[in-house]
């Protein structure tokens, strides 16, 4: 009986004593791209970033030529690419988080969320007062706009995908037309027709109403490619039960598609969670906290960190940043719960 | 015995291969029939399947309906005629094959029966497909209970992937909203007859998905048992599965036809000699599909009238 002595190994990775030619391309990008800026008068972060870009290229370029071929040095120089794109994307994207994190952490503490801002001046500190008015204002825009929105969106996708009817190409167009619409537009439109030529004032639900015309687009067109993607086995093993079109909609095309769906009214939230400038038209601003959405001044996150930014003092300019933390804290719970509760059933593979 | 299941492994693999293979096939033949001596003249061994598989006299069975029947039934996508003049009877009781190379209109024709073909936006029809002595297609008829009657397994298993395997049996019901009694009882019954009771009864609130090819396949053939249809059409439904799969839905198909009129199509000569009694051979020259053959399984295999049906069956084209 002889015992197996097999030690588990990777074989394709690339060994340590073989990657001294990386190490010294590596050292020798980080030195040249160093001393071309010493001696250049290329300056300053951008010159060292392109400098960095040419010779990191160059470098892979020839180390693998040297090593390998031809082939080999044009997949080096497209690694090279791929990875200065992704850095590209990802270092923005970042230095935001950084930012916001740095000037907004300093004022997030519980009282913020329990006071609003009627008895507090502009200037005082920022233990002062808070931005529940701010957030009440936008939990409401933002649900009145989906519960609003989500229907609508939905009941034009099924138009175009299930229906199919006549005028399906129009309503697409359409869709896609309004989701180019600028949102100070929407505002203006809500503006002109609901206050002016209607006589109503300012308050949430009209803010929710603009929000809605910039949302509909959004859900509609995600949730078509969501139905689009429903295999036409199912709609079929549904009629062929002896269903009606609707009855296999509401039991089968809508349960196989939900994650899908709800990923549909997630980006429709994420459109107009920070939109400022139908608000500004329509929600007339507050300092005080309404808890009612159809009647009186509302505030919003995004109003609260404009206006606070516009007053132009040092504390309200801490207070802007905290708006922003605060509305991508809670953007980023939503996301996070609705990913949760729209996680796919039935899958064990 | 032996030689005669080797002969039916080259014969099947000739049906797919080229004619050469087909033709090695041929040469086997005469050998099988010295082997079985005692059974009618056989050209080939798909005839010894066919006759030999066992059949109940129909008048012992109890079946409900009065069968379905196609009466010149033409059908065409755009402009083009894709299937010409059909006529056929499916007996209460029996299983009919059909049978015929791709693009022959075998599934455009099982899709007329429980009028599925009008999903297509260019398709149209002529013709009567009578079930019951009522026209499917009169003005007036409610389609969705034609399609209760009529029940579908298609070629691809296709569970309801958010519903479980209990819910997908039960889906008809709840589909065509009809209220029962004692729903427990009805799922047990249609998993037992659909051949999957064993394998499924302690994970029946599992999802659908979960299961096998085979097994989905089967939990489909349950979901359209539980509506009681009187005819169950069935679209290749073993082409996506193995053997062993194939074996448990061909006992199943043979169940079923105790109580229900069963059409089956299918690429597998194996399976049409197996188990059906009756087939129909489809082909199409380039132009529209028409019934070439309908007759007893055991004839259509052993001893067919038209020449092009005999070439089709021993694997000279298609």
């Amino acid at each position: 009986m002889t015992i197996l002595a097999a030690t588990p190994t990777q074989p394709w990775k690339p060994k340590f004593a073989n990657l001294w030619p990386e190490f010294l391309g590596v050292l020798f990008t980080i030195l040249a791209t160093l001393s071309i800026v010493a001696v250049t008068p290329l300056k300053g972060k951008l010159g060292f970033a392109l400098t960095l870009i040419v010779v990191a290229t160059v470098t892979s370029a020839v180390v693998s030529g040297l090593r390998k071929d031809k082939r080999a040095a044009t997949n080096s120089v497209s690694t090279v690419f791929i990875y200065v794109a992704a850095s590209l994307v990802l270092i923005p994207l970042i230095s935001l988080l950084y930012e916001i994190l740095r000037l907004g952490l300093g004022g997030l503490s519980w009282g913020i969320f329990t006071k609003d801002m009627s008895e507090t001046a502009s200037d005082s500190p920022l233990t002062e007062g808070g931005l529940l008015h701010a957030v009440v204002g936008t939990l409401y825009i933002v649900l009145i706009a989906t519960i609003v929105s989500a229907p609508i969106g939905f009941l034009a996708a099924l138009y175009i995908v299930e229906v199919k009817g006549k005028f399906a190409s129009i309503v697409r167009f359409f869709t896609q037309a309004m989701s180019g619409v600028p949102s100070i537009v929407a505002g203006l439109f809500i503006y002109a027709v609901w206050m002016i030529g209607l006589g109503n004032s300012y308050n949430a639900a009209a803010g929710a109403g603009a929000l809605t015309i910039l949302m509909i687009p959004t859900v509609a067109r995600t949730a078509e490619e969501v139905l689009k993607l429903i295999p036409d086995d199912l709609r079929e093993a549904g009629l062929a039960l002896g269903a009606t079109q609707w009855r296999t909609v509401i039991s089968i095309i809508l349960p196989a598609a939900r994650s899908g769906l709800i990923t549909a009214v997630i980006l429709g939230v994420a459109r107009v969670a920070g939109e400022t400038a139908p608000l500004l038209l329509t929600i007339g601003g507050a300092d005080a906290l309404n808890l009612n959405p159809i009647e009186g001044n509302s505030s919003a996150l995004p109003y609260y960190v404009w206006k606070n930014y516009s007053l132009g003092n040092p504390e309200s300019i801490e207070r802007a940043w905290l708006g922003v933390l605060v509305l991508m804290i809670m953007v980023s719970i939503l996301f996070a719960s609705a990913r949760y509760f729209g996680r796919v059933r039935g899958q064990s593979r | 015995m032996n030689s005669e299941n080797t002969n039916i492994g080259d014969e099947n693999e000739a049906n797919n291969k080229k004619d050469e293979e087909g033709k090695m096939s041929q040469i086997n033949t005469p050998g099988v029939e010295k082997s079985n001596n005692a059974q009618a003249v056989a050209p080939s061994s798909l005839a010894s399947v066919a006759s030999g598989s066992a059949r109940n006299k129909p008048s012992s069975r109890i079946i409900t309906g009065s069968g379905l029947e196609a009466r010149n039934v033409h059908a065409w996508f755009g402009k083009k005629l894709v299937l010409e003049d059909i006529t056929m009877d499916f007996t209460p009781g029996t299983v009919t094959a059909l049978i015929g190379p791709s693009g022959c209109g075998k599934s455009t024709f099982i899709r007329i029966l429980n009028r599925m073909h009008e999903f297509i936006p260019s398709a149209s029809l002529a013709g009567e497909v009578i079930l019951d002595g009522q026209d499917v297609y009169q003005a007036g008829v409610d389609v969705t209970k034609i399609r209760l009657k009529i029940g579908m397994v298609f070629q691809k298993p296709n569970p309801f992937p958010s519903m479980t395997i209990k819910e997908n049996v039960l889906s008809g019901l709840k589909l065509a909203q009809i209220k029962i009694e004692n729903p427990e009882e009805l799922l047990q019954r249609c998993l037992v007859r659909a051949g999957l009771w064993d394998e499924v009864k302690d994970r029946l609130d599992e999802y659908g998905g979960a299961l096998s090819g085979g097994q989905q396949q089967r939990l489909c053939i349950a979901r359209s048992l539980a509506v009681d249809p009187e005819v169950l059409l069935m679209d290749e439904p073993c082409s996506a599965l193995d053997p062993g799969s194939t074996l448990r839905i061909e006992e199943t198909i043979r169940e079923l036809a105790e109580s229900m009129t069963v059409v089956i199509v299918t690429h597998n000569m194996q399976q049409a000699a197996r188990v059906s009694d009756y087939t129909g051979f489809f082909l199409s020259d380039g132009g529209p599909g028409r019934l070439i053959e309908l007759a007893t399984t055991t004839q259509i295999f052993s001893n067919p009238k038209e020449k092009r049906t005999e070439d089709y069956v021993t694997g000279k084209f298609g």
